[in-house]
């Protein structure tokens, strides 16, 4: 685990690096609820701390609200929530990834993760389709599941998860 | 190398919308016959616009726009050159193709197929115009019905001798008329002089060229385009006689039919049609005066700051009335900064005024009334959005006016009137808002088929006894018309209550002032702007909201025993005689009060389409211009929320909308439950 001041400069190096190893993906990791997920990097706007939110009436409980992100009004999901997991209450490790979704227009959208990881490098033949549950597990918003340092971590489709029907 | 003509598309359709106004607008002003000098200045304007919008279609590949307009050009420029008379048919006709000129730019610009018939339809009726024309003037060599496509073309270029000077080589020319057909040439060289007198810049010769082939005239003027000044050049078809010479400025008659280019064709079926929402980005132009000012105050911006953080190097107590100075030069320079970039989206109303004369003209010769439109206030200005939104409530009313308030000219004299019944917008600023009225000297609302109207649909009860100002308020209600005969003008039902509703999400409101025989107005109020407001921030719980100001009649606080309850559950306050529903904003919000005791909060009575209600807040805190911002633009739409602010704090606020909170009142199942999750 990093700390989060660092985690801007890792995304900094790693956008320097990516360029070098053409042909592979690159995704930033992070935890929840002792699991591994991972989002494409370029997809991520920037990684900020925990600050308050205005929290919206009437809106679903993994809404946590609205945040100023320099004049933008951005909406703030906490993915443990969202995905069914106990709550947390936020620590000085809990972070906000920025993430740019594509939905009918683009958008910008927070989410609220346990902790940032670290930047990897993946070669699409290490990515593996995710498992078919059945009804039991939505595995809709997994592209795939790749291993990074011993641990499973499962690529997750930002477009689909992150959508304006998903959200509520 | 190739230049990316796209990036210009945006300009190219704009100025040419702006053109089709303009054209509408001298269209209208013309009359029928006279050709005066300011008619013949109108014309000019039309063709220039004609022109240009041409010449624009054809450099991007517009085909079908540019062929289509080549037409109207052709008929234009005869009018414009006095070679034909200024028809009432004329006029219809070109009208008629400004339509579809407007239909075919804004399909090619939201890339989806061009409606042929239409366009055929009418380019052929410019066509039959241009046949059948009778030449005003009557030593002019008759134009030529023949098609263009003639076996060939017998050219006379004579240049001037300072031709070569300007860069223009008649080799070149020769060269490229060569490329079309099959070229003979004969010189001419009659006044080359001798060789001692000769000046070695000028040119003395002169040719008579024969071209053969299936060329048009357009590609023979392409070339000469450039020395048209500078030579003697006269273009005449080949045919067995030879008769009239045909000058270069000769109106052309080409085939206007001729099919375009196949590459420009959209195939419908290949390319579903676009949802119309999708509209392009849009754009302003802003006078160089307002962005001149932006720049000065700017200027000064920078100015205050740094003496603000010279101030704040060396800080010391003794200078705090130097720090005061700057933050108060600070605010004074934000607050005309703002005000300076709001007037950039400001525009004149003449904008939105400018579509009447069309609108007037073509209904009344529809209703056969006479009617006189009255513009004034033109250059009132407000906001784009603004203006975008009203213009159809606009329309609306003024077809009323046209349908139900003005009487047919029999009518009008037997009541003492002038045959023209006048027709008046005007505009003008009132504090922070801005007036339309629409005013007519027609008959004036129907008092008594409205009441009875009303009755029949029990709006009213039959023994109601409604001021004048309550039966015209009636007119409002929704599916309410008295037209007799529903028209496809107006009498559908569906109406008043829509224009009213479209002015309300404005911010604005709309009221009727009417008298029998004399005629009635129609006031509409909007907001100067929708993307700032006055609020007044409140606290419920720990949250902070924005009220808009303009919803708020007065905010009291609640008397013991001034509150009833309604079968146990209601709760309504007693405000002098009437009685207000009492809606507790924190039950609405899932928060938690300070106090649940009414006595130790504020009611903040506020008004939604004439309906009162009282919301229960803890406390009322600053009054404030705030900017509105969006939810949907990373969001989505919130009941009962307008939009969002950010607070001098950074922190966000969101933003009352009142109409959306009745809603969650009336229907407590869209108030989801508490968050108790997050409580622990």
């Amino acid at each position: 685990m990093i700390e989060l001041s660092q985690t801007n400069e890792i995304l900094d190096m790693f956008d320097v690096m990516g360029r070098v190893e053409a042909g592979m993906q690159q995704f930033l990791t992070f935890e929840l609820n002792q699991e591994h997920y991972g989002v494409e990097i370029l997809r991520v706007q920037e990684i900020k701390g925990w600050d308050p939110v205005t929290p919206i009436p009437n809106t679903p409980v993994h809404l946590c609200g609205v945040l100023n992100l320099r004049g933008a009004i951005v909406p703030i999901v906490d993915l443990r929530l969202f995905f069914g997991m106990p709550y947390q209450p936020y620590t000085k490790t809990t972070v906000v990834v920025v993430l740019r979704v594509h939905d009918v227009t683009q958008r910008t959208v927070g989410i609220v993760v346990d902790a940032v990881s670290d930047a990897h490098n993946v070669h699409p033949d290490e990515i593996q389709p995710a498992p078919d549950f059945g009804e039991q597990v939505s595995t809709e918003f997994i592209t795939g599941i790749t291993r990074m340092d011993d641990n499973m971590v499962m690529l997750l489709d930002v477009d689909k998860l992150l959508n304006s029907e998903q959200i509520g | 190398m190739s230049i990316d003509v796209s990036q210009f598309h945006q300009v190219f359709f704009e100025e040419s919308f702006e053109g089709l106004d303009a054209m509408e607008m001298g269209l209208l002003g013309m009359q029928e016959g006279a050709a005066d000098s300011d008619d013949s200045e109108t014309i000019n304007t039309i063709f220039r616009a004609a022109h240009s919008i041409k010449g624009g279609a054809g450099t991007f590949g517009f085909n079908q726009v540019s062929a289509f307009t080549h037409g109207l050009e052709t008929l234009l420029d005869q009018m414009r050159n006095g070679e034909r008379d200024v028809s009432q048919q004329a006029i219809n006709s070109l009208l008629r193709a400004v339509d579809v000129l407007r239909e075919m730019l804004t399909a090619v610009q939201q890339g989806v197929a061009i409606d042929e018939d239409s366009a055929t339809a009418v380019s052929l009726e410019i066509e039959a115009l241009l046949q059948s024309g009778t030449p005003a003037m009557a030593d002019l060599e008759t134009t030529e019905p023949a098609p263009t496509q003639a076996a060939g073309w017998q050219i006379h270029f004579k240049p001037h001798p300072h031709l070569l000077q300007t860069g223009n080589d008649p080799v070149r020319m020769l060269q490229e008329l060569a490329g079309l057909g099959d070229l003979s040439v004969t010189l001419d060289n009659s006044a080359l002089p001798a060789f001692s007198d000769l000046e070695p810049e000028d040119c003395y010769l002169a040719w008579t060229l024969t071209l053969r082939g299936d060329i048009t005239r357009e590609q023979i003027n392409e070339i000469f385009e450039w020395v048209e000044g500078d030579c003697d050049l006269s273009i005449s078809p080949l045919e067995p006689e030879q008769s009239a010479e045909v000058e270069t400025e000769e109106p052309r008659t080409e085939d206007i039919t001729e099919p375009p280019a196949p590459e420009a064709v959209i195939n419908p079926a290949a390319e579903p049609k676009k949802a119309l929402s999708e509209t392009a980005m849009s754009s302003i132009r802003v006078g160089i005066d307002k962005v001149d000012s932006l720049i000065n105050l700017v200027g000064e911006l920078v100015i205050t700051q740094s003496m603000l953080s010279q101030l704040g190097e060396n800080f010391e107590v003794s200078r705090m009335q130097q720090l005061i100075d700057g933050l108060e030069q600070l605010e004074r320079n934000t607050r005309e900064l703002q005000e300076g970039i709001m007037r950039i989206r400001m525009l004149p109303i003449s904008f939105a005024f400018n579509r009447f004369p069309r609108l007037v003209h073509d209904l009344s010769a529809k209703m056969g009334k006479q009617v006189e439109l009255k513009l004034s206030g033109e250059q009132t200005e407000l906001d784009k959005t603004v203006m975008e939104k009203i213009g159809d409530p606009l329309v609306h009313l003024v077809r009323n006016s046209l349908d139900h308030g003005l009487e047919t000219p029999e009518t009008r004299l037997a009541n003492g009137k002038s045959e023209t019944g006048l027709l008046h917008l005007n505009a003008y600023h009132q504090g922070g808002t801005i007036v339309i009225e629409i005013s007519d000297d027609g008959a004036g609302l129907n008092e008594e088929k409205i009441l009875s109207k009303a009755i029949e649909r029990g709006l009213v009860a039959s023994d109601d006894n409604l001021a004048p100002d309550k039966i015209h308020e009636l007119i409002f209600m929704p599916g309410f018309s008295t037209a007799d005969v529903v028209s496809d003008v107006s009498g559908r039902g569906v109406g008043m209550d829509v224009v009213r509703k479209n002015i309300h999400s404005l911010g604005g409101s709309v009221e009727v002032s009417s008298r029998a025989g004399a005629g009635s107005t129609f006031t509409i109020r909007l907001p100067l702007t929708l993307a700032i407001m006055d609020g007044q921030t409140i606290q419920v719980g720990d949250q902070r909201y924005i009220i808009p100001l303009i919803s708020i009649i007065e905010s009291v606080e609640i008397k013991p025993g001034t509150v009833k309850h309604v079968t146990g559950k209601g709760e309504v306050y007693s405000l002098r005689d009437e009685y207000l529903p009492i809606i507790r904003l924190y039950e609405l919000f899932n928060l938690t009060p300070r106090s649940e005791k009414l006595e130790d909060g504020l009611l903040v009575v506020v008004e939604f389409e004439d309906r009162k209600v009282g919301l229960l807040v803890d406390e009322l805190l600053a009054q404030q211009q705030v900017v509105i911002k969006s939810l949907e633009s990373n969001y989505r739409k919130v009941t009962g929320m307008a939009g969002a602010t950010i607070l001098g704090d950074g922190t966000v606020a969101l933003i009352l909308d009142i109409s959306g909170l009745l809603a969650l009142y009336r229907n407590p199942s869209l108030v989801r439950t508490l968050k108790t999750i997050r409580a622990a």
